[in-house]
């Protein structure tokens, strides 16, 4: 093969690879801290990219709406916890994130829907909408089992799943969609020809990396975070609730889940399940690092990547295949370095 | 006075089997208080049960609130620590980032002086204050666990066999320190299978049996019972028969 076609394909498969270690990233973060396995994530990727999509195109998006409607959910969760003991900054406080918040986005995005924003207010609101649908689920479905086991948090996680989908097909339609890019323009250094987008996806690949280094490295809450993947009883006998810490899992995770959305949506066609395949594919990462180690899933992301641009190029009927039978040496090597080890128990 | 923590009438129950059966104690003021017993007498579920990390039945109060409704989170926050017998340490995170932790609830300029009293206190923490607190000897776990705890403030501090496992010497240190505490103002509620070294610095004591407490008074007292010497002290007064 010429190398001309090899560093095409390698380019190609760097910018996919970035997106999936930077869902990589967030589904290892997520498991650490709420040992929930996090199938909807793929769905974060759609709402994130379609709503761009929509409010480019003038289209009022439907997430808006959900995310209202599962912030009243939220809200209603926070007043029958707390139905024993309520008090008045509780509930302001509850009503201010769930229910004020969610209302005055909701008027933005129809102000602005209206009239074909620029992009980055496009960006900003879906980017908000996504976080919020992010945070209030793990209030309404997460939170609530938080102290059940791995398998029941991954059952839920699989119903979350379908119930994003099916509403992503009621939001945004059977079609696909476009958004416009982010950074137009391109240049050519030697054989390969860099766009305005790949560059944008390099770029915020590796702020997000390093913001997340700094976040979990220098800050109070960043460092709690880390305490309640490490030991989650000593987290709480330092004060630290599990809750919060899932709250703000939740929130990196939907974040980054629309960000690759929206860095994707220029580039490829999505449709409202299209999200479940990429996801997967930061998952198949993850595994790769044992849902533990963010070095090697960020490592094994742009191997998937790389290894996905190539079989496509060669066979590319066989492109998931291939990728996701990356999984199967991984696992089999997995299983024989650590015997069998009982559920962790808490 | 009011104690700082009472429990009335608690039972404590691992589904069918009640590992603690009414049993009622009080913790006063600048006191240390220890509960003694035997491996297996219920010591460790009671004081999980008071930090709220197993339900208990029966009325608990601290500072004169009722704790019932309250999480373990929220009792921390009430002044009210555990060092816990597993430490449950952060352990791929340096000793410094550990003992910020404790003081998670605590406004960021008082964990600061916080921190230098842990330092004065456990000079050996402030050697090590870059090292991973997995990669620290027992002695060294157990002066972060007992760090981080105080990082938060508290008014009373648990202890749950804080000298299991440990070399006489690290033992005697951490022993001295629990004094220290109680003259600094943090009242002190140490379960121990070292009856011997708990009794001598304790000022009220409980015996614990099979979830239940069979003696209680002043440490003295108690280390003088005839009893509590043959089953706990390993020794026997001069003519004392075994009960």
């Amino acid at each position: 093969m010429n190398t001309t076609i090899m560093l095409f394909l390698v380019q190609d498969g760097i910018t996919n690879g970035a997106i999936y270690a930077l869902l990589g990233l967030a589904l290892v973060l997520v498991f650490a801290v709420t040992r929930v396995i996090l199938i909807p994530q793929g769905e974060f990727v759609t709402y994130g990219a379609l709503t761009y999509a929509s409010l480019a195109a003038g289209q009022m998006p439907g997430t808006a709406k959900l995310a209202l409607a599962l912030g009243i959910g939220a809200f209603a969760f926070d007043l029958f916890v707390a139905r024993k003991a309520l008090h008045g900054r509780l509930v302001v406080r509850s009503f201010v994130t769930n229910i004020m918040l969610p209302a005055i986005v909701l008027a933005l995005t129809i102000y602005f829907a209206a009239q074909k924003p620029p992009v980055a207010i496009s960006i900003a609101l879906s980017l908000v909408i996504v976080a919020m649908i992010g945070v209030y689920l793990y209030r309404i479905a997460f939170q609530p089992l938080a102290h059940t086991s791995v398998l029941v948090l991954l059952i839920a996680s699989v119903g979350v799943h379908l119930a994003l989908q099916g509403l992503g097909l009621l939001f945004f339609g059977a079609e696909g969609q476009r958004g416009p890019a982010v950074l137009s323009g391109a240049f050519t250094a030697g054989a390969l020809r860099f766009t305005g987008q790949s560059i944008t996806v390099y770029a915020i690949t590796i702020a997000f990396i390093v913001g997340l280094w700094l976040f979990f490295g220098l800050t109070l809450y960043g460092k709690a975070l880390r305490a309640t993947a490490v030991n989650r009883l000593g987290a709480r006998l330092a004060g630290i609730r599990t809750t919060l810490s899932g709250q703000i899992a939740f929130l990196l995770a939907s974040v980054i889940g629309a960000l690759s959305g929206i860095m994707i949506v220029p580039i490829t066609t999505l449709y409202y399940d299209s999200g479940f395949l990429i996801g997967l594919k930061g998952f198949v990462a993850a595994i790769i690092g044992g849902l533990v180690s963010y070095p090697l899933t960020a490592v094994a992301a742009l191997v998937v990547g790389i290894v996905e641009a190539f079989s496509s190029f060669y066979a590319s009927n066989y492109k998931e295949v291939i990728v996701f039978m990356l999984l199967i040496p991984v696992l089999l090597l997995r299983s024989l370095a650590a015997p069998a080890v009982e559920e962790e128990k808490d | 006075m009011s104690a700082l923590l009472s429990v009335t009438d608690a039972h404590v129950a691992y589904g069918k089997v009640e590992a603690v059966r009414s049993v009622s104690l009080e913790v006063g003021q600048n006191q240390i208080v220890t509960i003694v017993g035997a491996n297996g007498a219920g010591k460790t579920t009671l004081l999980s049960a008071i930090m709220g990390i197993l339900p208990l039945k029966g009325r608990v109060a601290f500072a004169g609130q009722d704790l019932a409704r309250l999480d373990i989170e929220d009792r921390v926050a009430m002044g009210l620590g555990l060092v816990p017998e597993h430490r449950e340490l952060f352990v791929t995170m340096n000793v410094e980032d550990n003992l910020e932790l404790g003081a998670f609830r605590i406004e960021r300029s008082k964990a600061k002086a916080s921190m230098e009293r842990v330092y004065t206190l456990f000079p050996r923490l402030k050697e090590r204050r870059k090292q991973l607190a997995g990669t620290l000897s027992g002695g060294e776990q157990q002066m972060l666990a007992m760090g981080r705890a105080l990082m938060g403030e508290p008014k009373l501090l648990m202890l749950d066999e804080p000298s299991l496992g440990l070399a006489p010497i690290i033992v005697a240190d951490i022993f001295r320190i629990v004094t220290e505490l109680r003259a600094a103002g943090v009242s002190v509620l140490l379960v121990e299978q070292n009856a011997q070294a708990a009794l001598k610095i304790a000022d009220q004591a409980y015996v614990m049996e099979l979830g239940e407490f069979v003696l209680s008074g002043k440490a003295s007292d108690i280390a003088a019972n005839e009893r509590v010497a043959a089953s706990y002290l390993g020794f026997q007064h001069e003519g004392a028969s075994v009960l």
